[in-house]
């Protein structure tokens, strides 16, 4: 579904990713870990098509099309989500209304009809029990006022109503509770499926206990070091990233 | 990190109301004396008072300067260069729409505004204004039957003249500024509506402007009045044919309020704002100003404004009546080279007078937009209450906003409040809508329209969508 082929990117002029592989079939959960400034992040948002990356060199096919040709939105038409480390507020916007956009505009481009607002709700609401959220969120402003842990969970319900091929979380577990990880973590295992890759973007390993991958990949200055699985992560869990690092560095 | 280049894009849209229509046009010689105003006048048949009227009005403007106050810069005008007076050649007036020229109302097709498609399946009465002269008023009849009066305001000078000279310039004297004083002077025509006593006027009444004939300003005049008890709700709406030299369009509006009536007048302005390198565009200085003159009464106004390429507009509320209620509901947007200086007065004169201000004002490419209110409560005015509520949205590092509330209390008991926020469109906004499969287009739009919400849930329905629509065509691109 994804490949990435000797992925390099530069932001500011500065070598952030040094020539990234990486294979992702449908069915698949890859969980790419690594040290602060590591190039996660850059990763996750060049997969969405971000600004202000550049990309100078390598290729990433998605479905068998060539990514970098695609405009964000058509990445997400496509079937790309990205769950934000940061989600954004939008004063103003209700979520009902983002949410509403957001699906039919995908819905328009798989060659759906669009949901009315009745059909909508329906919809939404059902999702809403996925991550445990309550009604009012639909009619608050866009994560306006919402806590770390309810902006997550609005990421994990946009995920299940938009249906993508391929789900990428940033950093979903940074700044949640026990409790609030666990209803997260919930959301996105109801979510796997055999149709749908994840590709999980963190920093800690905790976030694998709940939704435990079949890859794990560790990266280390814009390159991935080491592959293996959830026992990799787990091997990082008690060594931390330094053993990692120098070896990377002697290698 | 953020690059600006999708939503310089965006703002980036041509007018999509340029065009000429070729009508005949019977223009007067560009210039401004004493004759021309006697030919304005004789062309109208006009009775002795007007002239006087507009006589007198001249002879103020003779002695005004230009105002120079307001946050706006363009080049000095010529009030000689132009033409005051311009008329679809006609014959007799026609009485239906089959007497139309028929170019004419292709021009109202283009503009989404099919006169008898309109006025049939929404109900609306629209009075349409080609020009410096009304040319088709549909629904007269049964408006009559109310005894509601909705007329071209010439016919009103030739059937109402009591009725005219009663209240004409009691809310905007003729010397009451620059352009109000050029506009007494030379005003061609306008609309006049009178509701009498205890009547809810049927229906909402619509007037579509639209400035043709190359160098002929545009000096509308309106006077609303509802008597006590009456309600009215007046529709505005404008769009301008694509022009390369500016256009002055100075008008003014007068609202009369009596006894326990209410007047509600929205606006969607549209008119030519300049081409993207900020050339021409309408000069658009208006007066507008309500007067609450009886106890319980209201005035509202509703503004959208997205045309133009200089707005200097202040619509008011004189609350005179004990409890009468000023509403001023405001967006400006400019987008480009556009200026706008737009706000409002609100006058407290009575006791227990209420008035809101909710403006919102968005500057995108290099726009500047200054939001300017005066809430002034007199000693009288014993229980006096202000709300004013003035957000700015920047899109983009080019653009301006800029606020100038002023204050002035004489009346120890009043209360006053006043609520300012500034915000941008940033480049994370649209990135996350743009993630969850919206063009950025959309998402400016959506974000806009979300900014903008409690000025639009004011407008009337048909009005509400159509303003949304143009909110999204006038931005095309800023943010950063």
């Amino acid at each position: 579904m994804l490949s990435i082929k000797n992925l390099q990117v530069n932001v500011d002029g500065k070598s952030i990713l040094k020539g990234i592989d990486l294979e992702v079939k449908a069915g698949e959960v890859h969980a790419i870990m690594g040290p602060n400034g590591s190039g996660k992040s850059t990763l996750a948002n060049v997969l969405a098509g971000r600004e202000g990356y550049e990309v100078v060199g390598g290729e990433i096919w998605f479905k068998g099309r060539n990514l970098l040709e695609l405009a964000p939105e058509q990445r997400a038409r496509e079937g790309i989500f990205l769950a934000f480390q940061y989600p954004v507020e939008i004063p103003g916007v209700s979520n009902v209304y983002l949410l509403k956009a957001a699906v039919n505009a995908v819905r328009k481009h798989r060659g759906l009809s669009e949901l009315d607002a009745m059909d909508f709700l329906t919809t939404v609401k059902e999702k809403m029990k996925l991550v445990q959220m309550n009604e009012q969120f639909l009619y608050r402003a866009v994560n306006e006022g919402f806590s770390g842990g309810e902006k997550k969970r609005n990421e994990i319900l946009q995920m299940a109503l938009l249906e993508p091929a391929l789900g990428i979380l940033d950093e979903t577990d940074s700044g949640l509770d026990i409790d609030a990880l666990k209803i997260v973590s919930d959301g996105v295992n109801a979510l796997r499926s055999p149709e749908r890759a994840m590709v999980l973007v963190t920093h800690y390993q905790r976030l694998l206990d709940y939704v435990v991958p079949d890859y794990v990949h560790v990266l280390v200055h814009g390159r991935i070091v080491k592959s293996g699985d959830r026992g990799l992560a787990l091997e990082l869990e008690s060594k931390g990233y330094g053993w990692i690092e120098s070896a990377a560095a002697r290698a | 990190m953020a690059n600006t280049q999708p939503l310089d894009d965006l703002i980036k849209r041509e007018y999509k109301h340029g065009f000429f229509t070729a009508i005949e046009s019977d223009t007067l010689p560009p210039g401004l004396n004493e004759d021309v105003i006697r030919a304005i006048s004789a062309k109208k048949h006009e009775p002795e008072f007007m002239l006087e009227w507009r006589l007198n009005a001249f002879r103020h403007w003779q002695a005004m300067q230009q105002p120079t106050w307001a946050h706006v810069h363009y080049p000095a005008i010529d009030y000689q260069a132009i033409s005051y007076y311009s008329a679809p050649k006609k014959k007799d007036g026609p009485k239906s729409l089959d007497e139309v020229d028929p170019e004419l109302l292709r021009t109202y097709e283009k503009l989404g505004v099919p006169l008898h498609e309109r006025a049939r399946l929404a109900g609306v009465a629209v009075d349409a204004v080609f020009d410096s002269v009304s040319v088709a008023t549909t629904f007269k009849e049964k408006l009559a039957e109310k005894g509601v009066i909705f007329c071209p305001f010439s016919e009103a000078v030739q059937k109402y003249p009591e009725l005219v000279r009663k209240y004409l310039g009691t809310v905007v004297p003729p010397g009451d500024n620059f352009y109000a004083a050029l506009n007494s002077a030379v005003f061609s025509d306008g609309s006049f509506v009178y509701v009498p006593e205890g009547v809810r006027c049927p229906m909402e009444l619509s007037t579509y402007f639209r400035i043709n004939a190359a160098s002929t300003g545009q000096f509308e005049r309106t006077l609303i009045i509802a008597d006590e008890g009456a309600y009215v709700s007046y529709l505005e709406g404008c769009t301008a044919p694509m022009r390369d030299e500016n256009q002055l369009h100075a008008a003014v509006v007068e609202l009369v309020a009596l006894k326990n009536a209410e007047i509600k007048y929205s606006t969607v302005q549209n008119w030519y704002p300049g081409d993207a390198q900020g050339r021409g565009g309408i000069y658009n200085f208006v007066t507008k100003r309500g007067h609450c003159r009886g106890a319980d009464s209201k005035i509202a106004w509703t503004q959208v404004e997205t045309g133009s390429a200089i707005t200097w507009k202040y619509p008011s509320c004189i609350l005179e009546g004990d409890n009468s209620v000023g509403e001023f509901y405001s967006v400006a947007l400019t987008n480009n080279y556009q200026q706008a200086d737009t706000g409002t007065k609100m006058i407290h004169i009575g006791k227990n007078t209420r008035s809101t201000i909710i403006s919102k004002g968005i500057s995108a490419g290099h726009g500047q937009n200054a939001y300017r209110g005066l809430v002034k409560i007199l000693k009288s005015a014993e229980g006096a209450r202000n709300y004013t509520q003035c957000d700015s949205l920047l899109l983009g590092d080019k653009c301006g906003a800029h606020t100038f509330p002023y204050i002035e209390v004489k009346n120890p008991g009043a209360k006053v409040e006043h609520e300012a926020t500034t915000s941008k469109i940033s480049e994370d906004q649209l990135f996350y809508c743009q993630q969850r499969g919206l063009s950025a287009e959309d998402a400016v739009s959506m974000i806009v329209n979300g900014f903008c919400k409690e000025v639009i849930k004011e407008l009337p329905m048909e009005f509400a969508v159509e303003a949304q629509n143009l909110l999204g065509v006038s931005l095309e691109g800023s943010v950063g």
